[in-house]
């Protein structure tokens, strides 16, 4: 089933033409890794799929993006409902200035839900599937930036899982990571494409070969190839794509 | 140029001559078995170290690469294909050295009868075997697939004059009970050779494996599936 559908997608920072006519289906659950060198367009597009662009000004979209079969850019489409469903987590590990438990209950509660029963069960099931719970079960009242920075961005991830989207973002979400917590957050990965659709931007080339399903290489705002990891990193289509993944890129 | 493809330029370079040292074993040890230089055929015997050497070392070299760069796409297919190619080669050694071997068993003052030679075409399957390694060699260095896929159909030649030697050996030794002996040998040194012309043709498969991403084992000769071969994928 596909999960997102772009077609013919040009996006612009005022006169830059930053997505040049991209057309990419994403299948639900699966993971899908985008790569390629930086301002190659690869965040921007990422970030089209819970509209994160819509506040930088001067910015333009052409083509359709839907997910689930809507047009998320229809005038009708709400955005907090999108980004209900769509979750995100950044490079740099951002919880809140609460407390741990809060942190994961914040987004229950400002989707209105009062029910601290409910609360409490999501936040518990959450830092269980993020793999954080045996770590942080005993200080769940404890400020979230006494925790370490891999700790912290499952403690993100959980947040961004909290309120059940069925789509992840990832952009680049170990990068401020060691490799231990590296590694985490790529198990966690695996487990949780299970139940959602993952889209993860990475700039580590043996990440992408090891999370993703299907791999997208970007180039100066194109989409050179879009194909099986398995084929990309083993006998990818395109000389471009070759030459980046091997590293003789320019 | 980055470190991985100067890594990649050394291993190239040490299989290349790797390659040469093959070549010049066979080629010394068909001189041996055909002119009875047994010299030769000790020489070859020794220089067998040098052959294993070089495989201890590209195999340490591939591991090293897959360890230390991660390589992917044609790079992890050069190094695959290197590290298969490095045992083919170390078999082709082992092959010279056996019918070097061969040659120093025969009775002292008792060369290969020429007859024998003639009628069981050992020397064209020879000439035959040292264009393939060449050949592959030529496929290595160009980089060519075309060069590659000519090897399988040489390969023919080879299977073809293994398999009437069998009936001319059982008649030679028939008709010349007193040579028997001999004729056991030439039975042995014939099938080293075929199976020789076999790992040529394994060298040919990683080759374009290496180039094509093809993969051409347990093809046919006119590269049809077997109808016998199945995949695992299919069976979990």
């Amino acid at each position: 089933m596909i999960k997102i559908d772009a077609k013919n997608v040009n996006f612009y920072y005022g006169d830059f033409h930053a997505l040049k006519n991209i057309t990419m289906e994403i299948e639900a659950n699966t993971s899908v890794a985008f790569i390629g060198p930086s301002g190659c367009g690869k965040s921007t597009f990422l970030r089209l799929f819970n509209r994160m662009n819509d506040l930088i000004p001067g910015t333009r979209l052409e083509g359709e993006i839907r997910i689930d079969g809507r047009d998320i850019y229809d005038k009708s489409e709400k955005v907090d409902r999108l980004r209900k469903n769509v979750g995100m987590v950044f490079q740099k590990p951002n919880p809140f200035p609460k407390s741990i438990y809060e942190n994961v209950a914040y987004g229950l509660r400002v989707n209105g839900i009062k029910d601290e029963t409910y609360i409490e069960e999501t936040v518990v099931k959450t830092l269980k599937q993020v793999v954080l719970w045996d770590e942080v079960k005993d200080k769940l009242k404890e400020s979230a930036f006494a925790l370490s920075g891999g700790q912290q961005q499952r403690l993100c991830i959980a947040r961004a899982l909290a309120i059940s989207p069925s789509i992840l973002l990832m952009d680049e979400p170990t990068s401020a990571l060691d490799p231990i917590s590296t590694s985490k957050i790529e198990d966690l990965v695996h487990e949780l494409k299970n139940d959602y659709t993952i889209v993860i931007v990475t700039h580590n080339m043996q990440q992408a070969a090891r999370v993703s399903d299907k791999t997208g290489y970007f180039y100066l705002g194109e989409l050179i190839e879009y194909d099986n990891t398995r084929k990309i990193f083993t006998n990818p289509e395109k000389e471009s794509t070759q030459n980046y993944i091997t590293g003789r890129f320019g | 140029m980055k470190v991985i493809e100067q890594e990649i330029l050394s291993l190239k370079n040490s299989i290349s001559e790797m390659w040469s040292l093959v070549h010049q074993q066979l080629y010394n040890a068909g001189e041996a078995l055909l002119t009875g230089d047994k010299e030769l055929a000790y020489k070859v015997i020794s220089r067998e170290r040098r052959v294993n050497a070089f495989e201890l070392k590209i195999d340490s070299d591939c591991e090293d690469i897959i360890a230390l760069y991660a390589p992917v796409a044609i790079d992890l297919r050069f190094v695959l294909a290197m590290y298969k190619i490095n045992t083919n080669l170390e078999r082709l050694g082992d092959f010279a050295a056996s019918i070097a071997r061969f040659s120093l068993n025969l009775p002292e003052g008792e060369p290969l009868d020429p007859q024998l030679i003639k009628e069981t075409r050992v020397e064209e399957m020879l000439s035959e075997l040292l264009n393939m390694i060449s050949l592959t060699q030529e496929a290595f260095e160009k980089e060519s697939s075309e060069v590659a896929s000519r090897i399988f159909m040489k390969d023919n030649l080879v299977d073809e004059i293994n398999h009437a030697s069998a009936a001319i050996i059982a008649r030679y030794i028939e008709e010349r009970k007193t040579s028997a002996l001999a004729g056991l040998y030439m039975a042995g040194i014939i099938r080293k050779m075929e199976r020789f012309g076999d790992h040529c043709t394994n060298i040919a498969e990683e080759l374009i494996f290496y180039l094509d991403a093809k993969v051409m084992k347990h093809l046919g000769k006119a590269g049809t599936t077997s109808e016998e071969n199945e995949s695992l994928e299919s069976h979990p």
